[in-house]
């Protein structure tokens, strides 16, 4: 049997989970997990890849809608499937009953456990507005090929 | 009862409009409420499901 050179599932896994540090890393107060939350961006924002952290500027306000966003539900861990490690949140992401009057077309999903509240992605979508509402982002299939986060 | 900008108000006193957009980023669907005779929006609600995940390619160098 040959040898294959690869990058190893278990260690894409491992990253979600924060297993490993190549370079300097923080002192965790616990192994629980983390706790995440999801902030929605006007659509005049500048949110990619090349954001680092959580920020409150072009960050939507209105009725309702606490800055800094709602809590994501963590309940299923990161998984793999063949070569790919996946992670999606484990219920829909609801702002309830909210009132944001200007475009807003992304959402940031971050470690708020994290003290810089350091960003994991941004993900965009169609401009809309809520009015006395509710905004639910529902989940994709929790798998290899739709997971909402997945490192192949 | 639907919640609006001016408070909880019976559906019937109110003009019902949904949509819906499938795309390959997202399907969508809105619900919006208007009094009778206006037409402004006292109720606007979205669901929304992603399609595109983000996505990291990791690889091993070889020597």
């Amino acid at each position: 049997m040959a040898n294959s050179q690869a990058m190893c599932t278990k260690f894409k896994v491992d990253v979600m989970n924060g297993l490993h540090a190549f370079g300097a890393s923080v002192i965790r107060a616990a192994t629980t997990k983390d706790t995440f939350k999801a902030a929605l961006y006007l659509a005049s924002a500048t949110y990619d890849a090349s954001t680092t952290a959580y920020s409150a500027t072009g960050e939507v306000s209105g009725t309702n809608y606490t800055a800094g966003g709602v809590a994501v539900t963590t309940a299923t861990a990161p998984n793999s499937s063949g070569t790919t490690a996946f992670f999606t949140p484990s219920a829909s992401i609801v702002y309830t009953t909210v009132t944001l009057a200007t475009a807003f077309d992304a959402v940031l999903i971050y470690n708020d456990t994290a003290a810089g509240k350091n960003a994991v992605s941004v993900h965009t979508f169609g401009s809309q507005t809520i009015t006395a509402g509710t905004f639910t982002l529902t989940m994709p299939t929790n798998d290899s090929s739709t997971g909402l986060i997945r490192i192949a | 009862m639907i919640t609006t900008t001016l408070g909880d108000m019976d559906e019937s006193l109110l003009v019902k409009t949904i949509g819906e957009i499938d795309n390959d980023t997202e399907f969508t669907q809105w619900v919006e409420y208007r009094l009778k005779g206006s037409d402004e929006v006292i109720h606007r609600s979205v669901n929304m499901q992603l399609k595109k995940s983000v996505f990291a390619a990791a690889e091993a160098a070889s020597f």
